[in-house]
């Protein structure tokens, strides 16, 4: 018996959000008194791949092969699933990423296991198996118990934090079969922005709303993300109006997000983009009105014109990033 | 061309979630209930993809209280409706019934919302596709389709990549895809004559139950930095919170 955690690369290299995911496979493994074990696929190098054996993974199974060099769901779910068959594994850990969404479902329903998505906590083990997620679109949680023999859980990016532990992994060759059935949806492209922090991932945002009154005035927005090594993000209408890509807009119908800062510049605050951001650690809001509903849920408020506030914290960011370099 | 589109009736997007005082069951007393953001987006999308011809059916897994939304799905434009009359109990319930309707009313093409706002699960569109064996394309923002290939755009970690896919197959609707359609006059007076079928739903084991919720702790109140002490902030956030 095992639990198997599915490790995550784009483009050869693992993500914060992947170490998180190992972390957490790595308690829960540790508390069922079972090894863990990690599976990796696509082309990732050894080097890359010993990476998780500082986090508690003491075996790395590596699958490799034409057609699992691009992701693609059918295929990676059905090898997760024969892994998991192999490994016995009782628990599968997956990160809750744009593919780990796709994937956990399938790999549920190929195990026959009880699938619990978007975890955010540790699970309790004492007795029934009990996860803790959200619910209600950042309004509520709610406790899942998964009752399967095998369970199927996704992590939230941000919501683990990564752990060491002393150990290596060892690296083994996982032979899979892929059916003709699985290989029928073609990548034709992808377009990655490899110079930006991608949303769902970032420890920091800096947002901006309606109130930045136009796209001409997302210079100053940019350069406070770029000095802060921050992701951007906007409000809906700001989306919609195309001032902002929908990548970027985060709320109820737009991405959830938890990262340790947001920063909400111009936006109101309604329920709605509540919704998406309110389980950020801490909430900066600036806004010209007082009365603003986004300030009873945020930790630090700056009441004031946007533009002139932004650019003095354009200022004290860079001063504060070369006074931690110096 | 013929077009399931699966549609979860979730509380209004402003409702004031509340629970019993054992945590143990949601209020539905007096919040009003709606179409799933999401969903009426694939709703929207549907419709359009159907103008020249074709049908677009609704599929909702509730009780009776659940008609009125699946009624306004009608008004938006849907052809017909299907309602399997259970509380949908989890992702596997739903997308259980939802695969065993779809084995005796193949359809073209499948369209979910990629996200419900009550579980804040996007495990359905993903378990039917498994269980009906085709292709699931779950965050599409853009989807065309020319004879039975279906062209998506997706987003991906740190960007977005464009997919082909062979009918049928199941599409999550993300923000992008179309826009949302108000209903007109003429949409809500033929809403109440189209057909709606209640069917039984089959037995499923179940994996999963939700034991209790709870809430989260409200902020303390918000400090405030004057406007010309703005600079201050990150050493703030360093020295208070740790996050830089
Ligand atoms: C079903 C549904 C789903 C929705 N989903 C989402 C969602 O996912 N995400 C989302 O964001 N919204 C969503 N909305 C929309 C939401 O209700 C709000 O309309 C939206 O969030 C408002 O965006 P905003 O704050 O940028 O704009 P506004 O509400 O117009 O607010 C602009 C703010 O900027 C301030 N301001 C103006 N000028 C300045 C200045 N010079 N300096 C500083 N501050 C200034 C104003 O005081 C105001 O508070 C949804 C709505 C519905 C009905």
């Amino acid at each position: 018996m095992s639990v198997l955690v599915y490790i995550e690369n784009v483009q050869g290299k693992f993500k914060k959000s992947t170490f998180e995911v190992i972390s957490f496979a790595a308690a829960i493994a540790q508390k069922q008194n079972l090894p863990l074990v990690a599976l990796s696929i696509g082309d990732v190098s050894d080097e890359e791949l010993g990476k998780a054996g500082k986090y508690g993974v003491t075996k790395v199974l590596k699958a490799v092969g034409d057609s699992l060099k691009e992701m693609n769901v059918q295929p990676y779910a059905s090898v997760i699933a024969q892994a998991a068959k192999a490994e016995n594994a009782k628990v599968i850990v997956l990160s809750a990423s744009f593919s780990g969404k796709g994937i956990a479902p399938r790999v549920a329903i190929k195990l026959d296991a009880g699938l619990a998505d978007n975890v955010i906590d540790l699970p309790v083990m004492d007795g029934p198996f009990i996860v803790k997620k959200g619910a209600f679109s950042g309004k509520a949680f709610a406790f899942v118990e998964i009752s399967s023999d095998v369970k199927v859980i996704s992590m939230i990016p941000n919501s683990y934090k990564v752990v060491e532990s002393p150990g290596s992994a060892a690296i083994t060759i996982f032979e899979t079969q892929i059916e003709a059935k699985d290989l029928t949806v073609t990548v034709k492209e992808t377009k990655r922005s490899t110079d930006k922090v991608s949303l769902p991932d970032a420890e920091l945002v800096v947002s901006a709303g309606r109130g930045m009154k136009g796209p001409e005035n997302w210079g100053m927005i940019e350069e406070l993300a770029n000095t802060l090594g921050a992701a951007t993000a906007c409000s809906k209408p700001v989306s919609d109006a195309g001032w902002r890509p929908h990548s970027e807009h985060v709320g109820q119908t737009g991405i959830a997000i938890s990262p340790n800062l947001y920063i909400a510049i111009g936006i109101s605050g309604a329920i709605q983009h509540l919704a998406g951001v309110s389980s950020s650690k801490v909430i900066v809001v600036v806004n010209k009105d007082p009365e603003a509903p986004f300030f009873k849920a945020a930790d630090y408020g700056i009441v004031g014109d946007a533009f002139e506030i932004v650019p003095r914290l354009v200022e004290a960011a860079k001063a504060f990033k070369s006074s931690q370099n110096g | 061309m013929k077009i399931l589109v699966c549609i979860a009736n979730v509380p209004d997007t402003t409702a004031k979630i509340n629970f019993t005082p054992d945590n143990k069951e949601f209020v539905s007393t007096g919040v009003t209930f709606i179409l799933n953001p999401y969903d009426e987006i694939a709703l929207s999308k549907a419709v359009d993809l159907t103008t020249g011809g074709g049908t677009v059916t609704v599929i909702n897994i509730g009780d009776a209280s659940t008609e009125p939304t699946i009624r306004k799905a009608l008004a938006i434009g849907a052809t017909d409706a299907v309602r399997v009359n259970s509380k949908p109990r989890d992702g596997y319930f739903v997308a259980r019934q939802i695969a065993e309707y779809v084995k005796t009313n193949p359809f073209d093409l499948i369209l979910c919302g990629r996200e419900s706002s009550d579980s804040n699960g996007s495990s359905v569109p993903a378990m039917l596709a498994e269980l009906l064996g085709i292709p699931c394309v779950l965050f599409a923002k853009r989807l065309t389709i020319e004879g039975t290939t279906a062209t998506l755009e997706q987003e991906i970690e740190g960007g977005k990549e464009i997919l082909s896919s062979p009918l049928p197959l199941v599409a999550g609707a993300s923000e992008g895809m179309a826009e949302w359609k108000i209903p007109n006059m003429r949409g809500i007076m033929s809403a109440r004559t189209k057909p709606l079928v209640v069917i039984e739903p089959i037995e499923v084991p179940q994996h999963t139950t939700v034991k209790s919720y709870d809430k989260p702790i409200p902020r303390s109140s918000v400090k405030l930095i004057a406007a010309e002490d703005a600079g201050k902030l990150f050493d703030m956030l360093r020295d208070e919170k740790k996050v830089i």
